[in-house]
């Protein structure tokens, strides 16, 4: 009798990459009806404009380098680097938004350095910082949340899609009246006009603990990440690491001052702490490889974001935090290098 | 009383489906005889033997039917009566591929005609090992590495012996099965194996899904009553049975990249090398004979059977029941290390530990493969701690510098990686394929060095003959220039006219 010859193992692979990335999305729900619930369905619209504009994207990227398509398209990165965007921006913005920020991370950060596996940057975050630079009047009108309970004027289901699509409102409103600063944006600006953190956080928008709303997205965000920790998709070496540091230097410095600083629960709970730490920052691909080099990198990232939202120009510094530590992955990785079995 | 130790782990690794039960429900089928038998003449170390049989004749079992082709290499013996119909060039499995060797074909007999006896277990230790090596065993683990060369440890401190009973790979349940039915003399053997090679202690390590085998071994320990063997329980977990990771679980230490167990004065047999060397110190009975793990869901009767060396896999297999209807691979040995075969008709080997038939959604590994999204999930299963997701890289780019670097050398082959790899990268495969091209570059490097040095001679040679050529035609130009110049002329002018006048 004669039999088919293959290599070893005989085993079937206990995962693949659409299997990784559909958890990936899974992971993002309870996150996504906390933003529901708080934002109204502006995110909805969004994810699906830059689902739309990933699968083109990538479609149109696959083809001009002769790889595949219907592999490309059904692994499913395109989609979570899309919806990684769509929660990255405010609920409230035009529809070519999403579409600039997914195409540059398509296109610029994903195709141009190789595709899947070959990208030194995070996509979403490249697409974020590119709009986040480009565009910074769209990119920070955040409506608040729970707008009617806060008394800000709403938007309903319509108008927002009419929004989105035309960029126009109805007749009777303007951009200002329904969008606000977001919290950390309010307290940069009250601190430099010598405002104490207490009293900025009079306002109906602070929280408990971090921003008002926020801090309820960041502790469902944390049940997925959580998940993805169970599923082994990711590693908890970033999280900790990424939440440690992040802690560690917004205590001290609370520590010292109170009035200028704000409290370590506040930092992990507002702005993209929490969705960067368990989603962004654990982008395999463009991060550190070894567990050691992981617990650096997730270090470099918190103490960057702490820094930038501290003492930079920007409201919130994840994005950009990633992106530099992004470029020292490969010195870490090979500096972190583990040492072989059986070698000094 | 006889002490349990439960041992830590060792690094990477994985949990598979230990698809034993399959065939470990049974008891060993032991009356099982092949109708011929294709005995090679080869080993996987050392030397061929050399056949010292004529076709036609008549042979008992345990006969020896192959001389060790120098004192220390081993001998091949008949495993059935019967009667000798050719010596031929026949295919038979080794090291990880099929090639032909020499073997004895045997038309056996039913009588079971036994040749050998209990023979005399001498107190040297040099005649014990020559003793083994004439009894042609060989580790019966996988590697069939000369038993008494390991056992050799003279110059080396061994202190410790270690059984090997931890069987991780799936679906092959010999080990476990020969250690539920025959634990004395697993022990016993264990216990020669000591005292040759003067280590202080036994430890017998077995994986705790195995409770039965567990169960026996100690039993048997109580029986024997030594104090000296100890026993070790596993966490199952694959590769658990590999020699360096069971001795990193067992000990904690690791054995130097290149070097071997007793290098840290350790020394690992197999369970059924023990039982073998036992048989023979006992019965006097050659290593003949192996226990085979025949199973898969291509098989209609999965089992464990006690095969003598040399019996067709076709055979084997007609004895469990035959192939089911889909079955599509043919594996020598377990799913994660085996090697497949591309067909029945090959002869069983002392390396033979099992025959996997499977078909193909049990095998089938997804035909899409992703690039690297450089997850770790591989280095973090692998045993060796390497970056096994680094040397793929390093081997598609030919950098064999970068390969050397990064431990290829140090892996094992387990398949870890390529079980928990989300591209379906076939990892193990391109480890191979990256070792064997680095061999083939070392000596292409080495035989261009050669041809180098082989060229700089020869350029030498050359301008040394050069120099002398230069030197007599210098010779000649002076003595040419000298006084007889004018009578070299006149000879060189008469010698043409006598020749002229002759004409």
């Amino acid at each position: 009798m004669q039999f088919t010859i293959t290599k070893a193992p005989y085993v079937k692979p206990i995962t693949s990459i659409p299997i990784v990335m559909r958890h990936v999305l899974y992971a993002l729900i309870p996150a996504l009806a906390a933003y529901i619930w708080f934002f109204g369905f502006g995110i909805c619209i969004n994810i699906l404009i830059a689902c739309i504009a990933a699968v083109v994207s990538e479609a149109f990227m696959l083809y001009l380098r002769k790889q595949p398509i219907t592999q490309g398209i059904t692994d499913g990165s395109a989609l979570v680097t899309a919806v990684l965007i769509a929660f990255s921006i405010p609920p409230l913005v035009p529809w070519w938004i999403p579409v600039i920020g997914t195409f540059s991370a398509i296109i610029l950060a994903k195709h141009l350095y190789g595709g899947i596996g070959a990208n030194v940057f995070n996509p979403a975050m490249v697409g974020y910082a590119i709009l986040l630079l480009s565009f910074p009047v769209e990119m920070t009108h955040w409506a608040p949340p729970l707008a009617e309970e806060l008394g800000y004027e709403v938007l309903g289901f319509w108008s927002t899609i009419i929004y989105a699509l035309s960029s126009s409102l109805p007749i009777d409103t303007n951009i200002d009246a329904i969008t606000q600063a977001t919290p950390l944006d309010m307290i940069k600006s009250g601190i430099k006009n010598n405002s104490t953190i207490t009293e900025i956080r009079m306002d109906p928008l602070f929280g408990k603990l971090g921003s008002f709303g926020w801090e309820w997205i960041s502790i469902y965000t944390i049940f997925g990440g959580l998940y993805l920790l169970y599923k082994g998709i990711i590693n908890w070496h970033i999280p900790v690491s990424v939440l440690t540091s992040m802690m560690i230097f917004s205590a001290l410095f609370y520590a010292i001052d109170s009035d200028q600083y704000l409290s370590p629960g506040f930092h992990l709970l507002s702005g993209s702490t929490i969705i960067g730490a368990f989603f962004i920052a654990t982008d395999p691909t463009s991060a550190a490889t070894s567990n050691k080099g992981r617990l650096i990198y997730g270090f470099g990232i918190g103490s960057l974001a702490y820094a930038i939202r501290t003492w930079g120009g920007f409201p919130d510094g994840f994005a950009f935090a990633v992106l530099l530590m992004n470029s020292s992955v490969p010195l870490l990785d090979r500096y972190t290098r583990p040492r072989i079995y059986g070698k000094s | 009383m006889v002490k349990n130790h439960i041992a830590k782990s060792f690094t990477g690794g994985i949990k598979l489906n230990a698809n034993k039960n399959v065939s470990s429900s049974k008891t060993i089928a032991e009356q099982f005889i092949p109708s011929k038998l294709i005995i090679p003449m080869s080993h996987q170390f050392g030397p061929d033997a050399i056949p010292i049989v004529k076709v036609n004749q008549r042979i008992k079992k345990g006969e020896l039917i192959g001389e060790p082709a120098d004192k220390n290499a081993l001998a091949v013996h008949a495993s059935c009566s019967g009667q000798v119909t050719a010596i031929e060039q026949h295919q038979e499995p080794i090291v990880g591929e099929v090639s032909s060797s020499t073997c004895v074909i045997i038309q056996t007999n039913k009588d079971d005609d036994v040749s050998h006896q209990k023979k005399y277990w001498p107190r040297d230790t040099q005649t014990r090992l020559n003793l083994i090596n004439q009894a042609g065993i060989v580790g019966l683990g996988g590697g069939s590495f000369p038993t008494a060369e390991k056992l050799n440890s003279k110059s080396l401190n061994c202190e410790l012996l270690i059984l090997n009973g931890a069987e991780c790979e799936p679906f092959i349940s010999c080990d476990d099965v020969l250690m539920r039915e025959h634990a004395t003399e697993v022990l016993r053997g264990g216990m020669a194996m000591m005292e040759l090679v003067g280590a202080s202690a036994i430890l017998v390590c077995i994986e705790d899904d195995k409770p039965e085998a567990l169960n026996a071994v100690y039993d048997a320990a109580g029986q024997l009553n030594s104090k000296l063997i100890q026993i070790v329980t596993l966490p199952t977990r694959y590769p658990a049975g590999g020699e360096k990771q069971l001795i990193e679980a067992v000990t904690g230490k690791e054995v130097p990249s290149g070097e071997y167990p007793i290098n840290i004065g350790f020394i690992c047999q197999n369970v059924g090398t023990a039982y073998a060397l036992d048989r023979y110190i006992q019965l006097g009975e050659p290593q003949i004979n192996r226990v085979v793990t025949v199973t898969g869901q291509g098989i209609k009767n999965p089992q464990n059977v006690l095969v003598p060396i040399g019996s067709p896999i076709s055979e084997l297999i007609s004895f469990c029941g035959g192939y089911n209807d889909d079955v599509s691979h043919l594996i020598l040995g377990g799913n994660m290390m085996g090697y497949s075969l591309h067909t029945d008709e090959l002869p069983v080997t002392k390396a033979t530990n099992c025959i996997l038939a499977i078909n193909k959604s049990q095998e089938e590994k997804s035909t899409q493969i992703w690039p690297c999204i450089r997850c770790g999930d591989c280095a973090s299963v692998c045993p060796a701690k390497l970056l096994p997701q680094q040397i793929v890289k390093a081997y598609t780019n030919k950098n064999f510098n970068k390969l050397e670097e990064l431990g290829l050398k140090d892996c094992i082959e387990c398949g870890c990686c390529d079980v928990v790899c989300p591209s379906h990268i076939p990892l193990t495969a391109s480890f191979k394929n990256a070792k064997y091209l680095t061999e083939e570059a070392t000596t292409h490097s080495l035989l261009a060095n050669e041809a180098e040095m082989r060229h700089n001679l020869k350029k030498i040679r050359l301008s040394k003959e050069q120099m002398k050529v230069d030197r007599l035609h210098a010779e000649l130009k002076s003595n040419v220039r000298g006084d007889n110049r004018k009578s070299m002329i006149n000879d060189a002018v008469n010698r043409s006219r006598k020749l002229r006048n002759k004409k």
